[in-house]
């Protein structure tokens, strides 16, 4: 039987025992004085049959779901002969992948041997068999537990409050899914960052000024011994958003300023869901804008200057990331500038102050908590920031103060240490993770110290 | 005369001898009034500024990608000879020895083998699978001669668009002068057409410009989004609903709070790192599916819709929770009944939202190996596949010329559904959302 159709059953299931604990109730019910005499809704004791029909159900089926390859794997294991089976670990993983692929009907990369054959047909049996055995245990579940339930069904049972119980710790299991994936994200970074840090000691990756991660295979080959010094990457990094933040920061403050004190109100209703239009697009299209047209100007504007410009150059990178940050600067300025009271303006107008001098002397020096934890959250972004410079700026890892050539970062390494087959143990791969470990730790101090400024400014006026 | 100033000093005797106020501030008031002007007009500038970079960019993906969306086709006399297509298995006889015999027909002078090998690349290898396919559906074509349009080659599709140049040397153009008298000649003879684009949209991914299409990755795309849509939404929605009406208040929902705001601000990349360590290699989940990318977009969605709800809840007033209560509900009716109805409009417009950014995102599908080159179109969740996006960074990789206005014309496709999808949320708020 398949999962599918199992769970389209055991939902039509669940549909019946609904029905059957309401009617179950209404029942009850109708031999006294009516629906009065019941504790809860008749809906309520429907639900609750249902709950108890569904959802021991559901959780064997996500049990089995989880364990399934594991348990499967061990048994075929134990069926193979003795010579398979004491093969090193990632000569038996080969093996089985092979079965897995043989049972699923792919191709093999190499001809069929008699015993792994056999091993598949074993598979093939054992799967069965659990399929089987999957749905009939789970289908005498619901069918007990919708049975247990309508049997407990009196016109006492706080069927509502049974019910919303369930409820109430299914809306927990939800809230608590933030968590789990905070949890989920420093647990799987640091796990493999420490791996890595076991073969390249922290420090000679935190301070080394070489950052070439191509390992040889064979210990004879030449060259490429493989050097993990971060120091140039993170030089990158700084460099490309220090650029998107010299672009993005005046534009968008001027930008946000003009909006909110200058502007009337016509124009404001067209420019600002304009300038939000730039956060909407997707930053892979800023990528391709970057490298098929800003990178070739600067290139040939850089000629014409008689200049030296990498075709993959910092600047370009970093302008079309800055373009992107504009309306994230413009917005959250745009917000912090609304929230100074309108009376700290009028205070300064009346003392003969112009426009300007109360926006550079009263506004702005009162919304600058709020303004630099906008910039703050807009580095974030930068640091964070993929596509465009996986597309426009550059792989290798150059030491260099000059925008003009190419740099890269620490999410293009990222990218390029992970696209495509590797595998789990050479240190360059691992090397991604402990990138990313940087970049999760950096962007998170980042927001924490951004997030309680704005919240603390936001307090400051309310 | 006391009101006169003049008057009142002298009255005092001893005589005020330094400059006066009013001429200390009229004395600077045209450099201040220049200074407010042209702070006013740095502002204007910046707004103008930004938003030329928003015209630019839409004006370079257009004027490059409209032209995707139309291709090239050639007209041959086909004649479906029965020497190349077997009577008793038309699908596998030998259909590119048959495009070759109808390019060596048209052009009898072409002799040697260099020669007849640069006629044969101005035809798509799509020809032969065309030709495939049409005797296969009407066997009765066998021994007749019918003229077939055929997609040209991406460097044909190219030239006739004007995208390479004629003017420049022989050896730096991707067509020699000898490929250009024969498409000038069929240019003559009116054999040479565009027309609608329609493989773009109904085909997988090529390693052909001219086969290239979007439907594989839009395919993708979709089954992606629509797990992510089914299973952040209900989480997102319950989460709010718990933080912002049944939570007590207390450190750990503080700590709680915290959190998705930052999870919100993590890099997309970093979502990505997550599935690879935790869905692929430690749950052993199928590389490339979109089971694995709707997780991750899953986990990257929720924050955004988890604030967004919780702001629509936040905007029912709290009369209709203490009129519920009044009357005798219980605080679970209160909300499913009364709250969350009221509330859900607003959710959907975040949700919405989220969903448009997760279509967008390209990095964390990156991780999880969703950027294969995949011609099949995906029809399960587990099948490999890759995403609009994605699509686009592959296509953005690739050298050929043909290749450029095909990304084109796939952001294009992209940014009318982010459109779309934005519209929706838009118009969902406008006609459903109450002020209070």
């Amino acid at each position: 039987m398949s999962t599918s159709l199992l769970i389209i059953i055991l939902l039509s299931l669940t549909a019946v025992a609904y029905q059957f604990g309401k009617s179950r109730a209404l029942s009850l019910s109708r031999t006294d004085a009516g629906i009065k005499t019941l504790h809860s809704r008749p809906v309520y004791y429907g639900v609750l049959t249902a709950l108890w029909c569904g959802l021991p159900a559901l959780f064997i089926f996500l049990a089995w779901q989880i364990c399934e390859p594991a348990i499967m794997t061990k048994m075929v294991v134990a069926q193979l002969p003795d010579e398979i089976r004491m093969l090193p670990e990632n000569r038996l993983n080969l093996v089985l992948n092979d079965i897995r692929n043989l049972v699923s009907g792919n191709i093999l990369s190499a001809e069929i041997k008699p015993e792994i054959e056999e091993a598949a047909n074993h598979y093939r049996k054992l799967q069965a068999t659990g399929d089987a055995a999957l749905a009939v245990v789970i289908l005498s579940f619901a069918l007990i537990g919708a049975l247990l339930a309508r049997q407990r069904i009196t016109p006492v049972l706080r069927a509502r409050n049974h019910v919303e119980k369930v409820f109430t710790f299914f809306l927990v299991a939800c809230a608590s899914f933030a968590i789990f994936t905070t949890i989920g994200i420093v647990l799987s970074v640091l796990f493999e960052a420490i791996r890595f840090f076991r073969v390249i000691p922290i420090n000679e990756f935190l301070f080394g000024l070489d950052w070439s991660p191509q390992m040889s295979i064979r210990s004879d080959q030449v060259g490429s011994s493989g050097a993990f010094g971060a120091i140039p990457v993170f030089a990158g990094t700084a460099m490309i958003s220090g650029i998107a933040m010299l672009v993005a920061v005046p534009l968008g403050l001027m930008s946000a300023i003009y909006l909110s004190e200058y502007a009337n109100k016509g124009f404001r209703a067209v420019a600002k869901p304009l300038l939000e239009i730039l956060a909407g697009i997707p930053t892979v299209v800023y990528g391709f804008f970057a490298a098929l047209t800003v990178a070739p100007f600067i290139r040939e504007l850089g000629v014409t200057f008689g200049l030296d410009v990498s075709s993959e150059s910092a600047l370009a990178a970093g302008l079309v990331m800055g373009i992107m940050i504009i309306p994230f600067v413009s917005s959250l300025s745009d917000d912090v500038i609304n929230a100074v009271p309108q009376t700290m303006r009028d205070g300064a107008l009346a003392l003969g102050a112009t426009k300007s001098e109360t926006i550079k002397q009263v506004v702005i020096p009162a919304a600058l908590p709020g303004i630099v934890g906008g910039v703050l959250l807009a580095v974030s972004r930068a640091i964070g920031e993929t596509m465009i410079v996986v597309m426009a700026a550059g792989l290798a890892a150059n030491l260099t103060a000059n925008p003009l050539q190419a740099v890269t970062t620490v999410t293009v390494q990222i990218v390029t240490l992970l696209v495509g087959d590797q595998e789990f143990n050479s240190p360059k791969t691992l090397a991604a993770f402990a990138l990313g470990l940087v970049l999760f730790i950096v962007t998170l101090i980042l927001n924490i110290i951004a997030l309680y400024v704005v919240r603390k400014y936001r307090e400051q006026y309310e | 005369m006391n009101n006169n100033p003049e008057n009142i000093k002298q009255s005092h005797g001893t005589e005020y001898q330094g400059p006066k106020a009013i001429d200390i501030v009229n004395r600077g008031l045209a450099k201040r009034y220049g200074s407010e002007q042209r702070f006013k007009i740095y502002g204007l500038v910046a707004v103008v500024i930004s938003l030329s970079f928003l015209v630019l960019l839409f004006f370079t993906i257009f004027s490059n990608g409209y032209s995707a969306f139309f291709q090239t086709f050639v007209q041959l006399e086909v004649s479906f000879d029965p020497a190349f297509i077997d009577k008793d298995d038309p699908a596998n006889s030998n259909f590119p020895g048959l495009v070759k015999k109808t390019l060596t027909d048209e052009f009898p002078d072409v002799k040697n083998r260099r020669e007849k090998k640069e006629l044969y690349s101005l035809i798509s290898s799509g020809a032969a699978f065309q030709l495939q396919k049409m005797i296969q559906q009407q066997p009765d074509l066998l021994g007749r001669t019918i003229a077939v349009s055929v997609p040209a080659d991406d460097d044909v599709d190219m030239l006739i668009k004007g995208n390479i140049a004629r003017d420049v040397p022989e050896s730096d153009r991707r067509l020699n002068d000898r490929q250009l008298t024969w498409i000038d000649k069929w240019v003559q003879e009116g054999k040479i057409a565009k027309r609608f684009n329609t493989a773009f949209f109904t085909s997988g991914d090529s390693r052909e410009p001219e086969l290239a299409g979007i439907l594989g990755a839009l395919v993708g795309s979709i089954l992606t989004l629509t797990l992510t849509l089914l299973l952040s939404f209900p989480v997102g929605v319950a989460a709010a609903v718990y933080l912002e009406e049944f939570a007590p208040r207390n450190r750990w929902i503080d700590i709680v709070e915290v959190n998705i705001n930052n999870l919100a601000a993590v890099p997309s990349i970093v979502f990505g790192l997550l599935g690879l360590a935790v869905f692929i290699n430690f749950f052993h989940m199928p590389r490339s599916a979109p089971v694995v990318g709707g997780l991750v977009l899953t986990l990257m969605t929720l924050p955004v819709i988890i604030i967004a709800s919780r702001a629509s809840l936040q905007s029912v007033p709290p009369s209709i929770r203490e009129a519920a209560l009044g009357v005798g509900a219980s605080k679970m009716q209160m909300v499913l009944h009364h709250v969350l109805p009221l509330a859900l409009p607003g959710m959907l417009t975040g949700t919405i939202i989220g969903i448009a950014r997760a279509l967008g995102e390209t990095a964390p599908l990156l991780m999880i190996g969703m950027v294969a080159f995949i011609v099949d179109i995906p029809s399960g969740f587990t099948d490999p596949a890759t995403a609009l996006p994605v699509q686009i960074f592959l296509w953005a990789d690739s050298p050929e010329r043909g290749f450029v206005e095909r990304t084109s014309a796939a952001i294009i496709v992209l940014l009318v559904l982010l459109i779309v999808i934005n519209s929706l949320a838009v118009f969902l708020r406008n006609r459903f959302e109450r002020r209070w």
